[in-house]
């Protein structure tokens, strides 16, 4: 009998800078689809003045091996100006933003709003008997608010997906 | 004639045209439609461009990438929208895999009417996405001619491949101001070609430093030009070590020299697997340590160091760590190479050279006589010697008897051999065969074929009818796809499913039908006679050669073993494999 084994594997967070064409997101998203690799998040926006280039933050696992050889196969489309591994780049800031629909009255509403308050949660919306909780701050940050809120009424989570950044002056 | 600087109003179907005339293009290989209607009437009494019609798309992307391996120059191709693209998507696939140079120009139903699932659409683009180098939606005349430069660059550059343009129909009729000066348009494709000074120093002293040196060299080799074949000659002359080549690599290095190991893989001779086994220093030049090649990875070279020289960062330590990664291109890198050597005397390796030539005495290559029929590797060895003198193009299609071709027909030159390796495409050599021709007119070209692949893109024996191309088709006949049929007798115990060549037309009176000449051969005595016949007709030949029903192709490196358990002539076998190596390809 043979059986399926799975190699270790890292998580790396990678940006990468595209021209602004149609196309480019599938193009990125369907490299790594085609050709098995991890996506748990992608986020993608125009970054110029001109509307000529932009960013996208892909959040990827796999072993060492894999993650260099996205990393190639990134660099290697013509619209790719450049890829950063943010895990390989030293310290650097990572930051999501979410949605929060969370419902209900009474002791459980007050609880809600007091979490996201140590949270530092902004409310966006608000009816007597629900909340939308706008939260911005590290994966794991949202991850541990999110958690907490399914015991107080949550609804809905909308995330977008993490952003990344090398700490320090230079691009 | 136009002024100086005063653009003319074109259509984008003109500017198409002018477009590709001033990339020099000569052949365009296609099939017309609906959706390129338009660019048909602008070719039209077109003299500057010859329009090869074929009779399947698949037809026309082979007979580009035909044409590309052998010429040097980028083949170009040209189908309608819907089924025209998907038909072509083999094709590229293959030049995708192969890095031949392509430019494939789709027509597209008119903007207006893309996503709305229109007569003869397809999301060509998002088909076509991951199986060729970029592909472009042109949305406006005016950008065509910068998209078509770019394309040509992008396709002949750094590590060649396809690059397809799709056309809405509407914008070929559109018209945009025409210069027929080259478009100004910002370079962003700029591949590295040269290699750093310090690897190049490294490389140096580590061939040098080497007991036991091995070359193996790759398709990398023939696409960066008959420079690189030279240099790959030179620095070989300047160490001394043992070469090697791939499926694709063949002709890069002349088979004829003392050095020469024969193809290395699955079905390369004992002494290239056992030589890059027993190798200190590997010097990989334009290959990419493909798993035909490699066998079990944990197993595969483990005392060398590896030198990898190669266009595509991406090839870089992707199934094989290596030691001394140069990116580059070939030819500029071997130069570099030579250069840095300089007057060094090479290190005496004549003790491995010894031991090389212990391996080569196992003589693995040779085949038995065991029935009364012709061995397909005689009919390839007859045909080698009777076609020599005329310098032949050879291509040829998927199966046993493009490994018998490989490992008994000897390539002195690159771009001699035009054979589908990465992808491995039944259905390649006729088209392939008919486009090297058109490149190569006068030229013998023949393709060699087995009677389960040539019957995948029978209907181009129509194309070269037409064009009046005296492409030579040589099939060795075993009624089987021998292939499948030695995997299943030597992995599944002889349960031969589905690889029977039931219903086999008559291949000469098939040939005749299309005008060709058809010659049989059926007894080894009438072998070089039937052969002589081919070559005497003045005209398109098929010849159906009926050859040993099952003889198997060795040696061979079985699914799951390492690169020196090879299976060898007369061995005894299992037929039988676990399941681990039933699993791999």
């Amino acid at each position: 009998m043979m059986h399926i084994i799975h190699a270790a594997e890292e998580r790396h967070v990678l940006t990468v800078t595209v021209d602004n064409e149609a196309g480019i997101l599938a193009k990125i998203a369907g490299l790594f689809t085609a050709r098995g690799y991890n996506i748990d998040s992608l986020t993608v926006a125009d970054i110029s003045d001109n509307h000529a280039v932009s960013r996208i933050t892909i959040v990827t696992h796999g072993p060492p091996r894999v993650i260099d050889q996205i990393r190639a196969q990134l660099e290697r489309l013509v619209p790719v100006h450049k890829v950063t591994d943010l895990t390989e780049g030293g310290p650097h800031v990572e930051r999501e933003l979410a949605l929060i629909k969370v419902a209900g009255t009474g002791d459980a509403r007050v609880e809600a709003l007091r979490l996201a308050d140590v949270f530092r949660a902004k409310v966006v919306d608000t009816t007597t008997a629900s909340f939308i909780f706008e939260l911005t701050g590290t994966p794991e940050k949202i991850d541990s608010f999110v958690v907490l809120m399914r015991e107080l009424g949550l609804v809905e989570v909308g995330r977008t997906g993490i952003v990344g950044m090398i700490r320090g002056g230079t691009a | 004639m136009n002024e100086a600087n005063v653009p003319q109003e074109r259509s984008g179907a003109s500017i198409l045209v002018e477009t590709l005339v001033a990339q020099g293009v000569e052949f365009v290989f296609g099939y017309p439609g609906g959706a390129v209607l338009p660019i048909y009437d602008a070719l039209f009494s077109e003299d500057r461009i010859r329009h090869i019609l074929v009779r399947h798309e698949a037809g026309a992307a082979h007979a580009a990438e035909g044409y590309a391996r052998s010429t040097g120059k980028p083949g170009v191709v040209l189908v309608t929208s819907g089924p025209g693209a998907t038909n072509a998507v083999t094709g590229i696939a293959d030049a995708f895999l192969d890095s031949i140079p392509l430019v494939v120009i789709t027509g597209q139903v008119p903007s207006g009417l893309i996503g709305s699932d229109a007569f003869q659409e397809a999301d060509t683009i998002g088909i076509t996405r991951h199986c060729c180098k970029h592909n472009y939606l042109v949305k406006d005349p005016t950008e065509l001619a910068a998209i078509i430069d770019e394309a040509f660059q992008i396709a002949t550059t750094g590590r060649p491949g396809p690059v397809l343009i799709d056309i809405p129909k509407d914008v070929q009729i559109a018209s945009a101001p025409w210069h027929d000066v080259p478009p100004q348009r910002k370079i962003r494709y700029a591949p590295q070609t040269t290699g750093g000074v310090d690897e190049i120093e490294l490389a140096v002293d580590m061939i040098a430093a080497a007991r036991a040196p091995v070359f193996y060299t790759g398709g990398g080799v023939i696409n960066a030009g008959p420079l690189a074949s030279e240099r790959l000659r030179q620095l070989q002359a300047l160490t001394g070590a043992p070469l090697t080549s791939t499926l694709m690599g063949l002709g890069a290095f002349p088979a004829s020299h003392p050095d020469w190991l024969g193809m290395l893989g699955m079905h390369g001779t004992y002494e290239a697997n056992w030589a890059m086994n027993q190798a200190d220093l590997v010097i990989c030049v334009g290959a990419r340590f493909d798993d035909r090649v490699t066998g079990r990875l944990d197993a595969f070279s483990p005392h060398s160091k590896k030198i990898h020289i190669d266009i595509d960062r991406a090839s870089i330590n992707k199934t094989v760590q290596v030691d001394l990664p140069i990116i580059g291109d070939c030819a500029e890198v071997l130069g570099q190479i030579i250069d840095a050597w300089g007057q060094r005397k090479p290190r005496d390796i004549s003790e491995w050279k010894a031991r090389v030539a212990g391996w080569r005495a196992k003589k693995s290559l040779d085949y038995p006589k065991t029935s009364a029929e012709i061995a397909p590797q005689l009919a390839i060895e007859r045909l080698y010697e009777l076609t020599k003198a005329h310098d032949p193009i050879i291509s040829t299609e998927v199966g046993q008897h493009q490994m018998w071709a490989a490992q008994h027909f000897h390539f002195n030159d690159p771009n001699r051999w035009l054979t589908s390796g990465g992808l491995g495409t039944m259905g390649y050599g006729l088209p392939a065969a008919i486009g090297a021709q058109c490149g190569h007119p006068g030229r013998l070209v023949i393709d060699i074929a087995g009677e389960a692949s040539i019957q995948m893109n029978i209907q181009e024996l129509g194309t070269a009818s037409q064009f009046r191309l005296p492409v030579k088709v040589f099939i060795l006949n075993n009624q089987w796809m021998g292939m499948v049929r030695q995997w299943q007798e030597l992995t599944y115990e002889s349960r031969y499913s589905s690889s029977y060549s039931d219903a086999l037309p008559d291949f000469v009176r098939l040939a005749e039908a299309y005008g060709w000449k058809g010659i049989r051969i059926e007894h080894e005595a009438d072998l070089d006679a039937g052969i002589q016949a081919m070559l005497a007709h003045d005209g398109p030949v098929l010849v159906d050669c009926m050859v040993d029903k099952v003889a198997n192709c060795f040696p061979m490196i079985p699914s799951g073993a390492s690169h020196v358990e090879m299976i060898l002539q007369g061995d005894a076998v299992a037929g039988t494999m676990d399941d681990a190596a039933k699993a791999l390809v």
